[in-house]
């Protein structure tokens, strides 16, 4: 009987399966895989079907970073198998969810190991050292692993060295259930090959020899060749016997659901103000002249997808929360990259981060969060960064980058030495355009000219100091700019917030009247009733506790929504809007 | 294996079903096809008619001739056959599509004929093209007739038909009119307020296959009909190796089988759709 478990290590590719920008398509005990090597070197092994509608993606397109399905342009980042962009929809950020199962992938001896449930480690095998190894060329067969492997122990070849011989010894060095160590002695020569029998499906195998020395040249080739002969006479002789038994039964590998909220397409909600995940200082450096740079690494186990345009709330040491955009491009999964500026009148949060925060400290984050979601359906996108707003536009410029989408990335700055993030930005070649040590008369002048112009499919994205937001807001506006082309982050509300009113809050999905006095915010009165709501910035300008009106007029207060939006009085940031009427009906 | 199986759905039984285009059968050779799991033989050499014998009884099943193919029925009609009034105007070409078989289930090629969203991936540069991938809501509906209908679909399409020039956003109307039968209305370039329309009869061969047989009924004007025929095959190979590498084959019905989105309404509706109408041929029934 074929052992079936799926705590045992396989063997599903062989490293050199996976060239460069390849998706390999391998099969373990009946159960698909796309697996696929990132331009960083992590090697990927997925369930073989988009979560969307089952598409294969071992046909999808590995662009080095992420992996593109062919149907329907989804992407999914690399390690988490996170989709970060569903193109029917570019408006909107995905849900963070909807994420691909994956398997473990270990690189040993030469090969890709996987197995649905693994324990322990890669099984170690003595004689074979790492990295001098020759590898056989995968041999599949119609015949089921364990006959295989029980064949494989009267596999009788020459060692390396001397293959024009015919007397060469064969002894046994060990043999498993999907495994045959085997050495072949003639002379002085000697050749350990060690096979390993990958179950395919019941009734299906490969093959897959390693040798205990590498070679080169017409030696290599000699030694392949031998083997390649020998091997395909053993598949002869197994298929044929193995067609004279009774066929097994497919395996069915269970096709795991999707989760309700998925399949109903509400988005799922990130939920409260958590910091669920411990990263590492792994790195800190100045990024520009004021600016520090902190590369985040996890503590263990894979960080979540992030999107371009997201930001993670760091919880510091001293107590406080700030928010900070991902610099990352598409696919860099295996730490989160952010830039801190040392603010001069900061309230301990930026000098935290510069004065305290050490590389090897361990800090919370919450997950990303997306509300600075990137269209990738424009013609062309226009970016305008001031100084450290560039954090967000870096990561979307990047994104386009890789996609070979039309973009500007204007860089505002005092002097060249506060361009941050130099070998991210230097890899934009011609798109990026600094503009420095400009007044504010000359960047306006400078946005004019930038903006002029207009035409349909080209968006712009704002990421900066308030008044030269609302400069930029301002003279699109001007220049025929419609709202749902202009888009922007600001990174703080600077208004002074009101919070005198007292109204009455319905929450019409949760059936409860709330009192809001004045004082406290709609946010806090909900929570305190056991609603749980997300929230990040608490001061109107991350987007995070976005909700629905359905009645009432609301007192907006925050720097999240648009003109446009704050005039159909249909959203509502709580954590600064109150209510202009006397009642507010929520969708909560 | 489940393409193996037999239909036990009398919806789909007591149907008719293209089995054949008559541009493909030949008056000297017998043509084999397979309906629902039932191999068949269409007998050669008749002048007007054709019979279509089952191999397990040498039975005759119903059979009927319309629009250029040839229809069966396994068991007891209980309805016409699918009518297309624009097949009456006699300034359209009506044009059978090639009769293409694919390695997946009828209802998962029909979901695809439903879908816009893959426009620009998979018919690039002729039904749509990145970076315009997006795709605004529209309006899906039952109708009195219990036919599925979208509504104000629009789609911006580089090459929408054989006669554009330039890019544009065209407006298309689906309609799901049996399980396996959908059509498809578009805005034609040339008389505005004209439709051309285009029909996909899918042959249930088994649960993993089938045929598609597109109908195609396009205004004349300006147009040969070689070019219609040309179009269609050309798009339709475009889904071809898409579709054949969908898993599993047969279309689920499970609501959480799969990931909808917005854009998907129309196959949301259209899998409800079936579970409502007991059609579990083709299908991957939902767990209870």
């Amino acid at each position: 009987m074929l052992d079936t478990a799926k705590t045992r290590w396989h063997p599903i590719a062989a490293s050199s399966d996976l060239p460069f920008r390849h998706v390999f398509h391998a099969q373990l005990l009946g159960r698909e895989f796309a697996v696929w090597r990132a331009d960083d070197g992590y090697v990927n092994a997925w369930e073989n079907r988009c979560l969307h509608r089952g598409v294969r993606l071992s046909i999808g397109i590995n662009d080095g970073r992420e992996l593109k399905c062919q149907y329907h342009g989804w992407r999914y980042s690399n390690r988490t198998a996170g989709c970060t962009y569903i193109p029917a929809h570019p408006a909107d950020a995905p849900a963070r969810t909807i994420t691909n199962r994956t398997y473990p992938a270990v690189e040993r001896y030469g090969l890709v190991w996987s197995a649905e449930e693994p324990v322990d480690e890669v099984p170690a095998v003595s004689g074979l050292a790492e990295g001098d190894l020759l590898v056989l060329r995968g041999i599949p067969l119609n015949a089921p692993a364990d006959l295989v492997a029980d064949r494989l122990k009267d596999y009788r070849f020459q060692p390396s060295g001397r293959l024009d011989g015919a007397e060469a010894d064969v002894t046994v060095e060990a043999a498993g259930a999907f495994s045959a160590a085997l050495c072949s002695r003639d002379g002085d020569a000697a050749t350990l090959a060690v096979f390993f029998v990958q179950p395919v499906d019941s009734g299906r195998s490969v093959i897959r020899g390693v040798l205990d020395s590498r070679l080169e040249g017409a030696e290599r080739l000699a030694v392949l060749r031998h083997h390649n002969e020998l091997l395909s006479k053993l598949r002869d002789t197994l298929e044929r016997d193995a067609a004279q038994m009774p066929a097994p039964a497919p395996i069915e590998p269970v096709i795991e659901r999707v989760s309700p909220e998925l399949a109903e397409m509400p988005e799922a909600t990130p939920h409260g103000r958590k910091a669920a995940i411990r990263v590492q200082v792994a790195r800190k450096w100045a990024a520009a002249d004021g600016i520090a740079g902190f590369e985040l690494r996890p503590i263990k186990g894979l960080l979540p997808t992030f999107q371009p345009g997201a930001h993670i709330d760091v919880h510091m040491p001293n107590g406080l929360i700030r928010q900070y955009s991902i610099v990352n491009g598409p696919g860099e999964s295996d730490s989160f990259g952010i830039g801190v500026k040392l603010e001069r009148d900061s309230a301990g949060g930026s000098s935290c981060m510069h004065e305290t925060v050490r590389e090897g400290d361990v800090l919370a984050i919450s997950e990303p969060r997306n509300n600075f979601p990137l269209r990738r359906d424009a013609v062309k996108t226009i970016f305008v960064a001031g100084g450290i707003g560039i954090t967000p536009l870096i990561a979307m410029a990047q994104a386009l980058k890789n996609q070979d989408l039309a973009f500007d990335l204007h860089y505002f700055a005092q002097n060249e030495a506060q361009l941050a993030f130099p070998e991210r930005t230097g890899t934009l070649g011609m798109a990026l355009k600094p503009h420095l040590g400009l007044s504010p008369e000359q960047t306006g002048a400078k946005l004019r000219e930038i903006l002029s112009g207009y035409r349909p499919d080209t968006h712009l994205y704002l990421c900066g100091p308030g008044p030269m937001l609302e400069a930029a807001r301002t003279i699109a506006a001007e220049l025929g700019w419609p709202e749902t082309a202009v888009h922007f982050e600001y990174f703080k509300n600077t208004k002074v917030i009101d919070d005198s009113s007292s109204f009455e809050v319905a929450l019409a999905r949760s059936c409860m009247t709330l009192t809001v006095p004045a004082g406290r915010t709609i946010l806090d009165v909900v929570r305190e009733a056991g609603v749980d709501m997300p929230s990040s910035c608490e001061q109107g300008a991350c987007g995070t506790c976005l909700a629905t009106v359905i009645e009432g007029e609301p007192d907006h207060q925050d720097v999240y929504l648009n003109d446009a939006e704050k005039r159909s009085g249909t959203k509502i940031m709580t954590c600064v809007s109150r209510a202009k009427s006397a009642r507010l009906v929520l969708d909560l | 294996m489940s393409n193996t199986a037999l239909c036990s759905d009398d919806v789909l039984l007591n149907d008719w079903h293209v089995v054949a285009d008559l541009a493909n059968l030949s008056a000297e050779v017998p043509f084999r096809t397979r309906l629902l799991g039932i191999d068949l033989t269409i007998q050669a050499g008749r002048r007007h008619g054709r019979d279509v014998v089952r191999d397990d009884s040498g039975e005759a099943v119903a059979s009927e001739i319309r629009y250029g193919f040839l229809w069966a029925c396994l068991g007891t009609p209980d309805r016409a056959i699918v009518g297309v009034p624009e097949a009456g105007e006699t300034d359209r070409h009506l044009v059978t599509g090639g009769s293409i078989a694919v390695k997946v289930s009828g209802l998962r090629a029909v979901e695809n004929f439903l879908d816009m969203g893959h426009f620009p991936f998979v018919h690039t540069g002729w039904l749509g093209d990145e970076p315009h991938t997006e795709v605004a809501p529209y309006k899906v509906e039952v109708t009195e007739a219990d036919e599925l209908l979208a509504t104000e679909c629009r789609f911006y399409q580089p090459v929408a038909s054989p006669t554009a020039s330039e890019g544009f956003v065209v407006d298309y109307v689906y309609k799901v009119i049996r399980p396996y039968t959908v059509a498809l209305y578009k805005s034609n370039p040339v008389q505005k307020d004209r439709l051309d329309v285009i029909t996909l009869f899918v042959q249930p061969v088994d649960e993993e296959n089938c045929v598609a047989h597109p109908f195609l009924c396009y205004l004349k004007d300006g147009i040969d009909a070689a070019i219609v025929r040309s179009f269609m095959q050309l798009i339709f190979a475009q889904d071809k190796p898409i579709l054949e590498n969908q898993m599993p084959k047969r279309l689920p019905l499970d609501p959480r089988a799969e990931t909808p989105i917005r854009a998907d309404a129309v196959s949301v509706f259209y899998r409800r759709w079936l579970r409502d109408h007991a059609v579990s041929y083709g299908a991957i029934p939902a767990r209870t």
